[in-house]
């Protein structure tokens, strides 16, 4: 058992670290695609290698550790980035799963009822190395960096959390698998995606903010704080807050399939009554299938936008999404009580995403003719 | 507001409390694109004050114009805002042809419109592609550079150099351009307005950019006037002074262009001031092109000033003469002891040099009047009450360039 156990391990923990390095890869080329350019070409085919050549660079670079720094806590820093984001992935389920213990099941630890919970918990850590980072680093910028990340991710995680806690009513667990098997039982059109359109739209926002991504890269926004929290790192200990960013952005894809994209479940393709040869191959790569598209998305993301100012990103999560996802657990819990049907879910998230944009444009529309009278320079051009 | 009700520098009650801390904003950092310094104090994330510190790029620019001559100078003026290099030597030339009293042929002038507007495109390129990595689009600011590339292809091939092309020369360029030279700049025009498009779609109306920009970094009317502000700053504050069409030099007053101008004076004003400006260039450029006349390139004064024709160097004694008299560093051209102050609209905004001429074939002094030192002095005035995240913002709009600010 303990050595099942170990092999699922090396291997989800072999293919995170080879995928994110090949997702910076394909982040480079998305980019240089999206931006007219050619991108890393130059070291063997496609620059296929130049991961492996980075990885190398990377390790045999000096280990600048400034002189003004806490050793102890600047060296914790780097490793809390890695493992906290690692351990999320012992309860994210890669593919099928059942209750049966002689069947293969696709999760290092299978049946885990509190899954939902212990990747809060572990994620929530996360913002550990960034505030210990930047505390240890004692620079100015890292430190700022470092503070405007824990309020970030503090703030971010309610509405995170609340989004999902719909889903969690909806299907009646916390066990990430049992969230699968709910949507695949019903069948395409109970995907959570559908019946809880809004919490996707939360979950997706707040779980950027989580991960650190732009728009929401303030605590390392090169072009204000140089490097936030990692200013003074450099190295392996900068590659691994580098990695540790990547495995985050992995986990939340593998999230927000789990829960809104009915996981390994495809209609015709996958279904649970499905049996043939290598089902459990096919579902693991619809799965990886889904998993690769929203990271793909959140990479256009990145390279499409700017980035919110500080008090912008918290008046969204306090004033826009914390709000909304109360109102949508509200509408969930009344569903799950008087058994109304799920379309009246789909109805009432739209309805609820649709008067708050109309608020939001009122309220820039007000600011905007306030300011107007103010100062003379909104709303003018 | 007007000026008097600002006053960033005296030291108010808040100010003194203790919990108020220093940031150092440069000299090397991401957002400063150059080498400049501002000393923030910051209540939080909030600035509070905001003192620009210059100096850290100072390499005596305009000393080395009093040992230089006019012609051999262009080639330092390049460096100034090298941004747009062209501009800098079409302001300079600008002045010295005011001091040797010459008119330039019509040929001359159009190309060196030509080059003053691509020049401002190019500029407005940068900057508006900066102001956008800035606030997190590095996007916008690719796609703009890969219209940089062309124009510098259009220098290269006219000029020999890349970036730091030293075109203009004394009455006139260096070398009369061709038919491909004018075929690639038409090329330009062609791709040019794609990519202003596509720029204009992912920000004019992207709600991030609107909120990071719209009311940041307010100048009122009054305030620019009063700091002297010039240039696309000064007409996104609602100050109608273009100096193509107030003192209309080289040949502007063919042409039929609008100056942009917009009444808020915030950041977005500034982008959106930019943004236009460059296609009314677009506009100029498309009608100078199609009607360059004909004739020599280069003003005929007394068959001095300008290099002759290097067929008539090898061809004639005269030609010959021209040529010694003009390229030894202990002859060269009578200039009258005079002072002269004459400048041109460029890109950043007025553009001026002041040249006291003691008679010989080099300045006495070679003042300079940049636009990004005034511009830079204007920051202090506009940062009190932002956040930090709005000095980048507001920075990258005022298009400071730190080889312009220290000379």
């Amino acid at each position: 058992m303990i050595t099942v156990w170990a092999v699922k391990i090396g291997v989800v923990l072999g293919m995170i670290l080879t995928s994110c390095a090949y997702l910076i890869y394909i982040e480079r080329k998305l980019a240089a695609y999206m931006q007219d350019r050619i991108g890393p070409n130059r070291v063997g085919p496609f620059g296929l290698l130049q991961p492996l050549a980075d990885g190398i660079k990377f390790l045999l670079k000096e280990d600048v550790v400034p002189r003004h720094c806490d050793r102890f806590l600047f060296y914790m820093a780097p490793s809390l980035a890695i493992m906290t984001t690692m351990l999320a992935f012992a309860v994210v389920p890669f593919g099928p799963t059942s209750t049966d213990p002689d069947e293969w099941q696709f999760v290092i630890a299978p049946g885990v009822d509190v899954g939902m919970v212990f990747i809060f918990a572990v994620g929530s850590l996360a913002v550990y190395s960034i505030i210990l980072g930047g505390w240890a680093s004692n620079n100015k910028y890292s430190m700022l960096g470092a503070l405007r990340s824990s309020a970030q991710v503090i703030s971010y995680e309610i509405p995170l959390g609340t989004s999902i806690l719909g889903v969690v009513l909806l299907a009646g667990s916390l066990n990430l698998e049992d969230i699968i098997q709910f949507q695949a039982s019903n069948g395409f059109l109970h995907w959570n995606l559908w019946t809880q359109p809004l919490a996707a739209l939360i979950f997706a926002t707040s779980a950027l903010a989580e991960s650190n991504r732009l728009p929401f890269d303030l605590p390392e926004c090169e072009q204000e704080l140089i490097g936030g929290y990692h200013t003074e790192y450099s190295a392996m200990k900068f590659a691994m807050f580098f990695l540790g960013e990547y495995t985050h952005v992995i986990t939340i894809s593998f999230l927000m399939s789990v829960l809104f994209l009915g996981g390994w479940h495809f209609p015709w393709i996958a279904e649970v009554g499905s049996h043939y040869n290598g089902v459990g191959a096919v579902k693991c790569g619809v799965l990886a299938a889904k998993v690769f598209a929203i990271i793909i998305f959140i990479m256009l993301i990145r390279w499409t936008i700017p980035r919110f100012r500080f008090d912008q990103l918290m008046s969204l999560a306090w004033q826009g999404l914390v709000p909304l996802s109360f109102f949508n657990l509200a509408f969930v819990m009344f569903a799950k009580q008087f058994n109304w049907p799920v379309w009246v879910l789909t109805v009432a998230s739209l309805a609820l995403l649709v008067g708050a944009s109309a608020l939001n444009g009122m309220r820039l529309q007000r600011r905007l003719r306030v300011g107007s009278v103010s100062s003379p320079a909104l709303g003018k051009i | 507001m007007p000026l008097t009700e600002v006053e960033p520098f005296t030291a108010t009650e808040s100010e003194q409390r203790e919990y108020h801390w220093t940031l150092n904003f440069g000299p090397q950092h991401p957002a400063t694109h150059t080498t400049l310094r501002l000393l923030l104090t910051l209540d939080g994330e909030k600035v509070i004050k905001a003192v620009p510190d210059i100096g850290y790029l100072h390499s005596g620019f305009e000393k080395l114009g009093e040992d230089l001559d006019f012609n051999q100078y262009v080639t330092i003026v390049d460096r100034m805002n090298y941004i747009s290099p062209v501009a800098n030597e079409i302001a300079w030339h600008h002045s010295v042809e005011k001091l040797l009293d010459i008119e330039l042929t019509p040929r001359g002038k159009y190309v060196r419109t030509i080059f003053a507007e691509l020049m401002r495109i190019q500029d407005h390129l940068l900057n508006v592609g900066t102001c956008a990595l800035d606030l997190g689009a590095f996007t916008a600011f690719l796609y703009f550079f890969t219209q940089r590339e062309r124009i510098y292809d259009i220098c290269e091939l006219a000029s020999g150099q890349r970036f730091h092309s030293s075109f203009s020369r004394v009455g006139g360029v260096m070398a009369d351009v061709s038919l491909e030279w004018v075929n690639k700049v038409r090329a330009f025009l062609k791709g040019f307005p794609r990519a202003h498009a596509d720029v204009s779609r992912l920000l004019n109306r992207n709600r991030i950019f609107i909120e990071r920009t719209k009311g940041v970094g307010v100048l009122t009317r009054e305030a620019a006037i009063d700091l002297s502000c010039t240039g696309p700053m000064a007409r996104a504050s609602g100050v109608v002074r273009d100096l193509r069409k107030d003192e209309p030099y080289l040949a502007y007053p063919d042409f039929d262009f609008k100056v942009i101008c917009a009444q808020a004076g915030d950041c977005y004003a500034r982008y959106r001031v930019r943004m236009l400006e460059m296609q009314e260039s677009i506009k100029i450029l498309e009608q100078a092109l199609e009607n360059i006349p004909g004739g020599p390139v280069n003003a005929e004064v007394a068959g001095k000033v300008s290099l002759p024709e290097k067929m008539e160097v090898y061809g004639s004694i005269e030609g010959l003469i021209h040529h010694f008299e003009m390229v030894m560093p202990n002859r060269g051209v009578p200039t009258p002891t005079e002072e002269v102050y004459a400048a041109t609209e460029s890109p950043n905004g007025e553009l001026g040099f002041y040249i006291v001429s003691d008679g010989s074939n080099r300045a006495y002094r070679a003042r300079t009047r940049p636009p990004s030192f005034i511009h830079f002095a204007v920051f202090p005035y506009l940062i009190p009450g932002h956040t930090l995240s709005d000095v980048v913002a507001i920075l990258g709009s005022l298009n400071i360039i730190a080889a312009e600010l220290d000379r």
